[in-house]
C-alpha cells in the first residue's frame, strides 16, 4: 500500500511540474505587469519601471527561459517570487489559505453530511410528497447563483438584526468588535461565521442531495437489499447497513476531493463575506497582473487537488474490499 | 460434510403441510392499470417436500414467491391466505414478518453475482443472518457459518468465511447463498431460479447441494424455474403458471407423462431434447403470453390454442380435478385430452420446412465458407495503474481448427471463459489474428484491404443474444433492418422492396416497418434481428446465444424459423450456445470448447450418442433431461471446481484438474496428461477428440442410462 501511494505521489509530482510550468509560461506571456505602471498618474520614467520590473524578474525584456530559469531556482531556495509591487506571494498563500479553511472548514463538512442524509433519505421515499419538495428545493438552490444566495440571506440577516435591534448576524470580515467577556472573540468569530457557513451548507447539501439520492436509489433496488431483507433484517436496518453502506464508496471520493480542496478557497463565498482568502486572492492575482501569484495560487490548488486524489483513493480503499484486496 | 446443529425443534414431522397457500391473489398499480400477476393460486407444501412452480416471465411465479416471503412493497394489493404452521401471514406487520423471515422462510435468489452485499465478508454475511433471529455470540455464530460453509462444499471453510463476496465464482456465491438460506433450520426454503445464471456444470453442481441442504435441514423447497428438466430432476409435485393463474397442478409423473392441459403439453413438448435425436420442425406454440393487465374474458390460453372451442371464451376455467384427484387442469377439454390420449404431436403438429438441395450434397463435397486454421487470440495481462507493464498472457483462443460448409450448421459449445464469444469475435473482425488464419470464402483475412473487407462482410452477419439490447430503441425497424443495406449503397427504391420482403420472411407484418423495437415481443424482436443480419444476403450467419434470452415456447418457433430460413437460402451457420440440447436439434456438427482448445468436434449425433472427451460427457450429463424417470435413474458426473484462469492454464491437457478420469488414473499414466498437450484424434468417420484415454462408447453421457436416439 505504502508503496503503492509512493510511486502515485511521483507520478503526480510530474504531473504537477509539467501544470505548474505550462502557467507560467501563460502569466508571463500575457499578464504584462509594464502596463500596471505605465497607467500611473503622474507618469513613471521607463527606466525606473524597468528597473522595478526587473528587480522581481518581471521585465519581458529578459527571454522567457532566462526567467523560467530564474524563477525555477528561486523555487528550490523556497522563494515564489513577488508581485510588482513586491509583495511575497507564498506569504500570502501562507495566510490566506488558513483564512479560506476557518471559513470553509464547518460549512463544507456539514453540507456533506446533511446533502448525504437527506438525499439517502428521500432515495427511501422516492416520489412521495417529501421526495419531491425536496427535489424541488433543492434544484432551486442549485440553479441560483452563489451571489445570489449570499446576498440573500445578508438581506433577511440585516432585516433581523434591524427588527431585533440586535447584531446577531456580522457578514463583513472574519473578526469585528470584540466585547469584554470570557470567549467573547471567539464568539465573534461565531458570528461572523453564521451566515457564510449556513450559504456553504445549503450550496453544498442541495448539490450533495441529488448525488445521494441518485447513488441511494441504485443501491436500494439492488438485489443484496432484498437478500438482507429476506434474512429477517427489518427495512430500516436493512437500508443503513446493505443499501446506504456501499451507497457511500463513490461518496468517499468526493468527500475527499472537498477536503483538500477547502484550502483553495471558496471565490463567491469570500467575495460577499470579505473574507480575505485563496479563492479572492486567485482573482486579485489576474486582475493586478501578477504573475508569480497566479502561478502560485494554481500550483497551491494543484497540489489540493492531487491531495484530493490521494486522499480519495485512501478512502475507497477504506470503504471499498474490493479495491482494497484486489 | 458435517451435521449442523439444529437451533430449534422442527414443529412438523414429514408429510405434515408446513406452508398453506388459498386463493392468493397479488395485483400491483401500474400506469396502464392495475397489473393482475397472480389470480387464485393455492397449495399445500409438505414439510421436506420439493414443489415446483413452473411457467415463463410474466406468469406470476416470482411474485408469488415474494408474496410468501412478504416482500412487496406497500403498495401491492395481496389477497387469499398464506399459512406458514396455521399462523396466517398476510396482514402481519413487516416487524412480525421480520421475524418470520430468514429463520423459517428463506430464499436464495436468481443472481448470485449480485445477492450478496459486496462490501461486508460472507461470514459476516451469514453471522448476521443467525444474529437477526437467535441471540448467539459472534464467535458462535461464526463456528456456525463455518459449519455451513463445510455443508454446502466450500472448500477450505475457516479461511474462506473470511473472504469478500468478490473473491468467489457465480457457483460459490450461490453456495454461499444456499449456506444463508439453511443458516436458521428454515422451514421453507424458496429457490427461485436458483441455477439459471450458472453455466451447465455449476448447476449440477448447485443442485445437488440444494438437496444436501434439503436433507441436512428437512425443508420443503419451493423451486421456481423455467427449466423442466431441472422440474424433472428435482420436484415431487408441479404448479403450472401462464398469465397468473395455474393452470395445471399435481405430481411430477402426472405433469409430464400425463399433461391433460394443451399450455403444459405444448410446453413438454416444444423444447428441443437432449436425449433424442430430431432434425425437422419442432412443434411450435404459436403466438405470446398475454399481458395480465387487461386480460380479455375467458381462458388466457385460448388465443393460442389450437383445440380452442366456443366455451374457452366465456369464463375463465377453475381447477377441476382429471382422470386422478390429485392431479387438476383448467382446461375445458381435458375430458378430450383423457379420452382420446391425446399428445402434444396431435395437438400441436410442427410446420413443413424448407429442405435444401445442399442437405442431398455429401459434406465432402461442398464448399468450405468458414475456415479456422490453428486460431490463436491472446490478451497481454496488464498490471499496474501507472507503470503498466505486462505480467502474463490471456490465452482466450489457444490454436482452434474448425471448418463450416455451405448449407450446414457448426454449433460451438463450452461454458463461459472457455473462449466462445472470443471465437466469434475474432471472425467477426475478420482482421489479423496473433496467429493462425481466419478464411472466409476462401480469403485469408489477414490478407484483405479496407475495401476488400468492406465487400466480404456482407457474407457474414451476425445474430445476438440480447433482443432487447442489440436492436436501436429509438429507430423504428424499416431503418434498423435497411441500414447495413444504406452502408453498403443498395439503391433506396430496392431497400424499401427488400425490407418488406425480409419482414415477411422472418414472419413479421412488413405494415408494422414503422414501429418501433419496444413494440415488439422478445420473440419478434429476435427475428427482427435475423431480418438485419439477412438484409445483405450473407453467406454465412454467426449467431451468438441468439434463442438463450427467449422463453421456451418462443424458442421453439425462431429455432425453427432458422431452420427453415437455412433451407431456403442455403445459409450456414456458426451456432453459439450453451444450451446442448438446442445444438443438438439444430445443428449438423459440434464443437466442444474448455478453456481456449476444442476437445471434441464431429457430427451431433455422433458427439451426443457416444462422446469421447470427458469434459464432453460431463457437460452431457450435468444438463437435466425433463423426464423424471431418466432424471431419476441418471448418475451425473458431476465435475469438481470451477473453470481455471485462461491466464494460467494448466500444463499438458487443461482439462486434467477438473477431469474424473485423470483422478482414476494411475501415477504413471497421469504423467502423460500432465506433460503431453493431447491433439485431436479420430474415433469415428466424423468425430474426433481431444484426450490421451478416451475411450469411444455409447450411453456414457447420460450416467450409463440409455441414451440413444429415438428417431
Amino acid at each position: 500500500m505504502l508503496r503503492y501511494i509512493g510511486r502515485r505521489l511521483l507520478n503526480y509530482a510530474v504531473l504537477l511540474y509539467v501544470a505548474i510550468s505550462l502557467t507560467f509560461v501563460l502569466a508571463a506571456t500575457q499578464l504584462n505587469p509594464r502596463a500596471l505602471f505605465q497607467l500611473r498618474q503622474p507618469p513613471i520614467e521607463p527606466a525606473i519601471i524597468e528597473q522595478q520590473l526587473l528587480k522581481y524578474n518581471l521585465s519581458d525584456t529578459v527571454p522567457l527561459a532566462e526567467r523560467y530559469w530564474i524563477w525555477l531556482t528561486g523555487i528550490f531556495r523556497g522563494y515564489w517570487g513577488s508581485s510588482p509591487l513586491g509583495v511575497d506571494v507564498a506569504e500570502q498563500i501562507q495566510t490566506r489559505m488558513w483564512v479560506s479553511l476557518r471559513l470553509l472548514l464547518i460549512g463544507t463538512l456539514a453540507g456533506i453530511i446533511i446533502g448525504v442524509a437527506i438525499g439517502a433519505w428521500s432515495a427511501t421515499r422516492q416520489y412521495k410528497l417529501s421526495d419531491r419538495a425536496i427535489t424541488a428545493i433543492s434544484l432551486l438552490i442549485i440553479s441560483t447563483p452563489a451571489f445570489v444566495v449570499g446576498h440573500l440571506t445578508q438581506i433577511g440577516a440585516t432585516w433581523y438584526n434591524n427588527t431585533s435591534r440586535t447584531r446577531t448576524f456580522e457578514f463583513i470580515g472574519e473578526t469585528g468588535d470584540v466585547g469584554d467577556y470570557p470567549f467573547a472573540d471567539l464568539v465573534d468569530r461565531g458570528q461572523h461565521l453564521l451566515l457564510p457557513t449556513f450559504v456553504l451548507i445549503i450550496l453544498g447539501a442541495a448539490s450533495m442531495s441529488r448525488i445521494q439520492r441518485n447513488l441511494m436509489l441504485d443501491s436500494l433496488g439492488a438485489d443484496y437489499v432484498r437478500t438482507a431483507r429476506a434474512k429477517g433484517l427489518r427495512e430500516s436496518k436493512a437500508v443503513m447497513k446493505h443499501a446506504l453502506r456501499t451507497a457511500l464508496i463513490p461518496t468517499g471520493t468526493y468527500f475527499a476531493f472537498s477536503v483538500a480542496t477547502m484550502f483553495v478557497g471558496a471565490t463567491f463565498t469570500e467575495r460577499i463575506f470579505s473574507f480575505p482568502g485563496i479563492g479572492q486572492y486567485g482573482v486579485d492575482t489576474i486582475t493586478n497582473r501578477d504573475v508569480f501569484g497566479v502561478v502560485a495560487v494554481t500550483a497551491f490548488a494543484g497540489v489540493c487537488v492531487l491531495a484530493g486524489a490521494v486522499l480519495s483513493d485512501i478512502m475507497v480503499a477504506i470503504l471499498d474490499p474490493r479495491v482494497r484486496l484486489q | 460434510m458435517t451435521i449442523i446443529t439444529p437451533l430449534k425443534d422442527r414443529r412438523t414431522k414429514a408429510g405434515d403441510t408446513v406452508l398453506s397457500v388459498r386463493d392468493l391473489h397479488v395485483t400491483f398499480p401500474s400506469e396502464a392499470g392495475p397489473v393482475r400477476a397472480v389470480r387464485g393460486l393455492s397449495f399445500d407444501l409438505a414439510a421436506g417436500e420439493t414443489m415446483a412452480i413452473v411457467g415463463e416471465s410474466g406468469s406470476g411465479k416470482s411474485v408469488t414467491s415474494l408474496a410468501v416471503m412478504g416482500l412487496h412493497p406497500n403498495t401491492t394489493r395481496i389477497t387469499g391466505s398464506i399459512k406458514l404452521h396455521d399462523t396466517e401471514l398476510l396482514g402481519q406487520s413487516d416487524n412480525d414478518m421480520s421475524k418470520i423471515r430468514g429463520r423459517d422462510l428463506a430464499m436464495v435468489f436468481q443472481d448470485p453475482l449480485s445477492a450478496l452485499t459486496p462490501v461486508y465478508t460472507i461470514g459476516d454475511q451469514i453471522v448476521e443472518t443467525i444474529q437477526a433471529h437467535y441471540d448467539m455470540s459472534k464467535a458462535k455464530a461464526l463456528t456456525r457459518a463455518i459449519e455451513l460453509l463445510d455443508l454446502v462444499g466450500i472448500p477450505n471453510p475457516q479461511v474462506r468465511v473470511k473472504s469478500f463476496p468478490f473473491e468467489f465464482s457465480g457457483g460459490m456465491r450461490q453456495r454461499v447463498m444456499i449456506a444463508m438460506a439453511i443458516a436458521n433450520d428454515p422451514d421453507v426454503i424458496i429457490a427461485d431460479e436458483p441455477t439459471t445464471a450458472l453455466d451447465v456444470t455449476i448447476q449440477a453442481q448447485v443442485l445437488d447441494v440444494l438437496k444436501t441442504a434439503q436433507r441436512e435441514t428437512g425443508a420443503a423447497i419451493i423451486l421456481i424455474t423455467h427449466d423442466l428438466g431441472i422440474v424433472a430432476g428435482m420436484s415431487e409435485r408441479v404448479v403450472v403458471m401462464y398469465a397468473g393463474r395455474p393452470v395445471e397442478q399435481g405430481t411430477t409423473d402426472d405433469i409430464f407423462y400425463r399433461p391433460r392441459m394443451p399450455y403444459t403439453i405444448g410446453l413438454l413438448g416444444t423444447v428441443p431434447r437432449l436425449d433424442e435425436s430430431s432434425h425437422g420442425a419442432l412443434p411450435v406454440l404459436e403466438g405470446n403470453p398475454p399481458s395480465v393487465v387487461d386480460l380479455p374474458p375467458g381462458c388466457p390460453f385460448a388465443p393460442r390454442c389450437p383445440m380452442v372451442i366456443d366455451a374457452c371464451m366465456g369464463t375463465e376455467p377453475e381447477l377441476v380435478p382429471t382422470d386422478d384427484p390429485q392431479h387438476v387442469a383448467a382446461c375445458v377439454r381435458t375430458a378430450d385430452i383423457i379420452r382420446q390420449e391425446l399428445r402434444h404431436g396431435d395437438i400441436f403438429p410442427a410446420p413443413v420446412l424448407t429442405t435444401s438441395e445442399l442437405a442431398e450434397v455429401p459434406r465432402e463435397e461442398r464448399v468450405p465458407v468458414l475456415e479456422l486454421k490453428n486460431l490463436k487470440r491472446h490478451y497481454p495481462l496488464m498490471k499496474g495503474a501507472i507503470y503498466r507493464r505486462r505480467i502474463g498472457t490471456v490465452h482466450a483462443v489457444d490454436g482452434i481448427d474448425l471448418d463450416i460448409r455451405e448449407g450446414e450448421t457448426l454449433g460451438l459449445v463450452g461454458e463461459s471463459g472457455c473462449g466462445k464469444t472470443t471465437t466469434l469475435l475474432e471472425i467477426l473482425n475478420m482482421g489479423t489474428p496473433t496467429a493462425g488464419s481466419i478464411e472466409v470464402l476462401g480469403r485469408d483475412t489477414s490478407t484483405l484491404n479496407k475495401r476488400e473487407r468492406k465487400a466480404l462482410r456482407r457474407n457474414l452477419q451476425v445474430v445476438f443474444q440480447d433482443p432487447m439490447a442489440s436492436l436501436d430503441p429509438r429507430m423504428p425497424i424499416f431503418d434498423i433492418i435497411a441500414e447495413p443495406m444504406g452502408v453498403h449503397k443498395i439503391p433506396k427504391a430496392e431497400i424499401e422492396k427488400r425490407v418488406a420482403d425480409l419482414l415477411r420472411l422472418v414472419g413479421l407484418e412488413p405494415n408494422h416497418a414503422s414501429r418501433y423495437p419496444q413494440h415488439f415481443s422478445g420473440g419478434q424482436r429476435q427475428r427482427i434481428g435475423i431480418a438485419r443480419a439477412l438484409s445483405l444476403e450473407p453467406k454465412v450467419m454467426v449467431l451468438d446465444e441468439p434463442v438463450s434470452a427467449l422463453d421456451v415456447s418462443i424458442q421453439a418457433g425462431v429455432i425453427n424459423l432458422l431452420d427453415d430460413l437455412q433451407g431456403k437460402l442455403g445459409l450456414s451457420y456458426l451456432f453459439v450456445a450453451h444450451d446442448l440440447a438446442v445444438i443438438r436439434h439444430i445443428a449438423d456438427r459440434v464443437a466442444v470448447m474448455y478453456l481456449g482448445s476444442i476437445v471434441e468436434v464431429g457430427a451431433v449425433d455422433e458427439v451426443y450418442s457416444a462422446p469421447v472427451h470427458p469434459y464432453t460427457q460431463a457437460l452431457l450429463s450435468a444438463i437435466p433431461i425433463p423426464d423424471p424417470k431418466t432424471e431419476r435413474s441418471r448418475q451425473r458426473i458431476v465435475l469438481s471446481g470451477d473453470l481455471p484462469s485462461p491466464a494460467d492454464p494448466p500444463s499438458g491437457c487443461k482439462f486434467r484438474t477438473r477431469c474424473f478420469k485423470y483422478t482414476a488414473l494411475g501415477e504413471a499414466d497421469q504423467v502423460k496428461c500432465r506433460d503431453v498437450v493431447p491433439l485431436l484424434q479420430p474415433y469415428a468417420v466424423d468425430h474426433t477428440a481431444a484426450c490421451h484415454y478416451g475411450s469411444h462408447e455409447e450411453g456414457v453421457a447420460v450416467g450409463r442410462a440409455q441414451f440413444v436416439s429415438r428417431s
